[in-house]
């Protein structure tokens, strides 16, 4: 049934590719695409609370001969086609609208139905060959996405070191899976389940690259804040929401389910991985004045997040502590499910904005909470949401992780103790300066006065994505105040991966959730949402009825001086620069100079800030620099004499036969 | 029945936590003038102060949006349900389990949230450069926070603080985890509130100011509702530190009329100790240049990381 719904995508695609000359094409391909994802989201959500026990399975007679392709629907798979066809289903909605302001229609339509199957066929797939076939599908169809605009300088560089990483990260899963297959070849993930795999470990740090780099975990996340903000943005929203979420799904497909048992130091590598992405990503988007390059490094945070609950749960599943590494898994799923909500809601808005006021940069928005006030609103939730807020959904996924947390010193293994609070300081460092992030964001593109002439006339966005951002902000509250719903949908998830489940939220009283036992932790957001409004509306009614009510309008105070230019006002960069100047200093080697002019001099001051990436520096200029080196020299070998390849050739089978010779 | 006795202990501690903050507040005003041998003002002057506030006209600057006049009651409202969640006379009361320590710290973090945004909205410097330093302390002054209440879970076995109240009641004793835990709660609530060395609350115009900044387009009722709030945040670590560190007097769920008495007096006495010893922590320490206050949180956060790893080693320290 789901592969119905991804055959109304591909057929979108077929729509997509003719239709490109008319004018309604957008809103038919779009339309279209919104009602093959909603069909997959019923189909996996039906699966995934009713049906959870009996996976479906299909075997296709495509792809290579004699083997044919598997398709197998159970309740991981189930649980991420609702997370990522959800995502699909708003983006689809949002674009409608949006998409009309597309210049190229016709360098998107056809690639955007294709990228969103992919996704759904990767999570589909059930043998290392479909696997790796869609996987590259979806890959290839959003960097087609990425260089849609490929006239703007950045983009083309973009594109080129995202289809390189990408091209990285398929290989390392492709040799994951040899090792998994084994000698024997079964690349069936059934025939990988009952089989030892060869080297685990070795497995689990290639899928940690493949699928790493996918998500865009530190170090291997350089490619993510070029592509994704370069794509229009409802591509932007899917491949920050939704197809890091399908790296995620590789990688606890493979670590939680091919792989078999896990050794206890896996979880040191993937924990330490997540604790530095979640801080390195977070204090990179605070310097960010680019909102869609924000909300991407934020996205890294986010990932990483993700990962310290992986690792968790791993630690706790390979010590054989069931119940807690369902909670860490339970813990990571949510917040990858959260975090495609919001992360979603923010890149939609970022999109009207674009359109609004043809910037990205926040610096040179600002009042725009006046022109737009429905987006403001929207966003502002999506904000609040993704800074960890009570009674937002972002906050629940993170108070489970923490709760995994506290119950982590029952780990027997030292390193995982010292680590586990570790990961635990990092994410809650993670979280605060994430708070700090967003208000930064908002505070500078909605708030204050409009900084430039184009910010001042910005008009509201169309209706269609004013829905969409709406949709995912409701379920962004629904998710935070009702999150037991979601934790006892995951429960078939975490059965079947970890072996044991979170107890049965549903019936708790008053719909609170309770990880362990309620003498050790509870929460109930629905009952903090009902205090704060109950609380809210009883002061507003008795400072209504008790005190003045008279407003009078006047100018700023600002103590006495206030000052009309819009450029007086605190901008991005001053907004951040307490921030750089504490922890910049190490991370970024940020440094400020001043250049003052000579007294009597009309010249203005200068204050330069410098900042490196010291990941890129370190790390991938040195391997650009050897590979730059090492083709110059072997470039050489295309201006030979024929004598000389002769020779050459004659020595290399030489060489060959007797390193064979060697090895027997 | 017991439940409406619970539901009316849970209104009589919401009711009672809004009546004491400004109390609190102007009990520390005296103290601290007369430790400066000044007379000081009435204890009274904060409840005058703020009917003085909603009595006047709220001037808004021409260009404030929906979400400057929005915010004060938000940040009213988050900071009053966490002060609720404190236990301050009782513990055990109907709703304690609504939240932990952890939605604690976050509902406060939702309230800072509401007033940085209200520092930019009016798009003048002394707003941004509040808020700007207010979220840096918060940047490290949250995780720090986390920290304690990670070091505190683990000696009591759970996060929730009625639970947490009465394990230290009964079998706490001494241990250098919870001593570290104290000391980085104290230099969190000297930071959160806004106190010296880390703000001043008595200056305006000031360039080292950070709370004053952010508030300071505001006027009448919507700047009364914040300074409430701040009054109320101030009343909210007290009891905090009371409840965790002091814990005696809590009456238990379901106790005698007598035991809440003996509740609210002791609770009272704690936060006159609490204020006494702000006032003169305060008094023998000067204002920090901003740039030194990250290296003070940053201890904050050191010493409740080492708390956590300690007890990460071994469950008795």
């Amino acid at each position: 049934m789901a592969l119905w719904g991804v055959a109304v995508l591909l057929g979108a695609a077929v729509l997509g590719a003719l239709l490109q000359r008319a004018g309604a094409a957008t809103r038919i391909v779009y339309g279209v695409c919104l009602v093959g994802c909603l069909t997959i989201l019923g189909t996996a959500s039906y699966h995934l609370l009713l049906a959870s026990d009996a996976p479906q399975t299909a075997q296709l007679p495509v792809g290579l001969p004699w083997t044919g392709a598997y398709f197998r629907l159970d309740a991981l798979s189930a649980f991420f086609l609702v997370l990522v066809n959800l995502g699909g289903a708003t983006a689809s909605l949002f674009a409608i609208g949006y998409g009309s302001h597309e210049p190229a229609p016709g360098r998107v339509l056809p690639f955007y139905p294709v990228f969103l199957a992919g996704m759904s066929l990767v999570l589909l797939a059930h043998d290392a060959f479909s696997f790796l076939l869609t996987w590259e599908l979806m890959s290839l169809a959003s960097w087609a996405l990425v260089v849609a605009h490929h006239h703007e300088p950045d983009n083309t560089r973009a594109g080129y070191i995202y289809i390189l990483m990408a091209s990285f990260g398929t290989l390392t899963l492709l040799l994951a899976f040899g090792l998994l297959a084994g000698p024997d070849g079964g690349y069936t993930f059934d025939a990988m389940r009952r089989a030892d795999p060869v080297m685990p470990g070795l497995v689990l740090l290639l899928v940690l690259l493949g699928a790493g780099s996918k998500a865009g975990l530190a170090p291997l996340h350089v490619w993510l804040p070029l592509a994704h903000p370069a794509a229009p943005s409802h591509v932007s929203a899917l491949m920050s929401g939704v197809m890091t979420k399908v790296a995620i799904y590789a990688f606890v497909r493979v670590a939680f389910d091919l792989v078999g048992e896990p050794s206890w130091w896996w979880s040191m590598v993937v924990l330490a991985v997540g604790g530095v992405s979640a801080v390195l990503g977070v204090l990179s988007a605070l310097l960010q004045r680019d909102l869609k390059r924000l909300l991407a490094f934020s996205t890294i945070e986010n990932v990483g997040i993700v990962f310290i609950g992986l690792g968790l749960a791993l630690a706790f599943k390979a010590n054989g502590m069931a119940a807690v590494a369902a909670l860490a898994l339970t813990a990571a799923l949510l917040h990858a499910f959260n975090h495609s909500l919001f992360k979603s809601l923010l890149f939609f808005g970022s999109g009207a904005l674009l359109t609004a006021t043809g910037e990205r940069d926040i610096e040179k928005m600002g009042g725009l909470i006046k022109g737009m006030p429905l987006t403001a609103f929207l966003m502002l939730g999506g904000c609040l949401a993704i800074s960890a807020l009570p009674p937002l959904n972002g906050f629940v996924s993170e108070w489970l992780t923490f709760q995994a947390i506290l119950l982590s010193p029952q780990l027997p293994q030292w390193g995982l103790k010292l680590l586990a609070p570790a990961a635990g300081a990092m994410l809650a460092l993670a979280a605060a300066l994430s708070a700090a992030c967003f208000v930064r964001a908002y505070g500078i593109a909605f708030l204050g006065r409009p900084r430039t002439p184009a910010a001042g006339r910005a008009a509201e966005t169309d209706r269609f994505s004013l829905a969409a951002m709406a949709t995912c902000l409701a379920l962004c509250v629904i998710a935070g105040i009702l999150p037991g719903l979601l934790i006892d949908a995951l429960s078939p998830v975490t059965q079947a991966l970890t072996g044991a489940r979170m107890p049965v939220q549903t019936t708790m009283s008053w719909l609170s959730i309770v990880p362990v036992a309620e003498s050790r932790s509870s929460y109930n957001g629905l009952l903090v949402l009902l205090f704060i409004t109950v609380s809210t509306l009883l002061t507003i009614e008795a400072v209504h009825r008790y005190a003045s009510r008279a407003v009078r309008r006047g100018p700023a105070w600002d103590c006495g001086f206030p000052d009309a230019n819009p450029a007086t006002q605190y901008t991005a960069d001053s907004f951040a620069q307490p921030i750089r100047r504490v922890f910049g200093e190490v991370v970024f080697q940020a440094r400020e100079r001043v250049e003052m002019p000579p007294p009597g001099s009309a010249q203005p001051a200068r204050l330069t800030v410098s900042l490196r990436d010291l990941v890129w520096d370190t790390l991938y200029a040195p391997i650009a620099g050897g590979l730059a080196v090492a083709t110059e020299k072997l470039n050489q070998l295309q201006f030979l004499t024929i004598r000389k390849y002769l020779s050459l050739t004659f020595a290399a089978l030489v060489g060959l036969l007797l390193a064979v010779a060697i090895w027997r | 029945m017991a439940l409406i006795l619970g539901l009316l202990l849970q209104g009589v501690q919401m009711l009672l936590v809004l009546a004491l903050a400004p109390l609190l507040l102007g009990f520390t005003r005296t103290i601290k003038a007369r430790m400066l041998r000044r007379r000081g003002p009435p204890v009274i002057q904060p409840y005058r102060d703020l009917l003085k506030l909603i009595r006047k006209e709220a001037v808004i600057a021409d260009n404030a949006s929906w979400l400057f006049r929005a915010s004060p009651y938000m940040i009213f409202a988050a900071t009053w349900v966490a002060a609720a969640l404190v236990p301050t006379f009782a513990t055990g009361l109907p709703f304690a389990w609504v939240g932990d320590l952890i939605v604690i710290s976050a509902l406060i973090g939702s309230a800072r949230f509401f007033l940085a945004l209200a520092g930019v909205d009016i798009g003048t410097s002394f707003g941004g450069i509040g808020s700007s330093r207010e979220m840096l302390f918060a940047s490290l002054a949250e995780p720090a926070m986390i920290m304690i209440v990670f070091t505190v879970a683990l000696v009591a076995g759970s996060t929730q603080l009625s639970f947490v109240a009465a394990f230290m009641q009964e079998s706490a004793g001494l241990r250098v985890s919870l001593g570290m835990a104290l000391v980085a709660l104290i230099i969190v609530a000297v930071a959160e509130n806004a106190r010296i060395p880390v703000d001043n609350p008595a200056t305006h115009l000031e360039l080292t100011m950070v709370h004053e900044a952010m508030v300071l387009e505001y006027s009448g009722r919507h700047l009364a509702m914040i300074e409430l709030a701040a009054a109320v945040k101030l009343l909210l670590y007290v009891s905090l530190i009371g409840c965790i560190f002091l814990p005696w007097g809590l009456a238990p769920a379901g106790s005698a009329a007598p035991a809440y008495a003996t509740g609210v007096a002791a609770y009272v006495g704690k936060l006159l100790l609490g204020s006494f010893l702000l006032v003169l922590f305060e008094t023998s320490i000067a204002k920090m240049r901003v740039f030194r206050v990250p290296q003070f949180l940053g201890a904050a956060l050191m010493l409740g990381l080492l708390g956590t790893l300690l007890l990460f080693v071994s469950r008795s320290f």
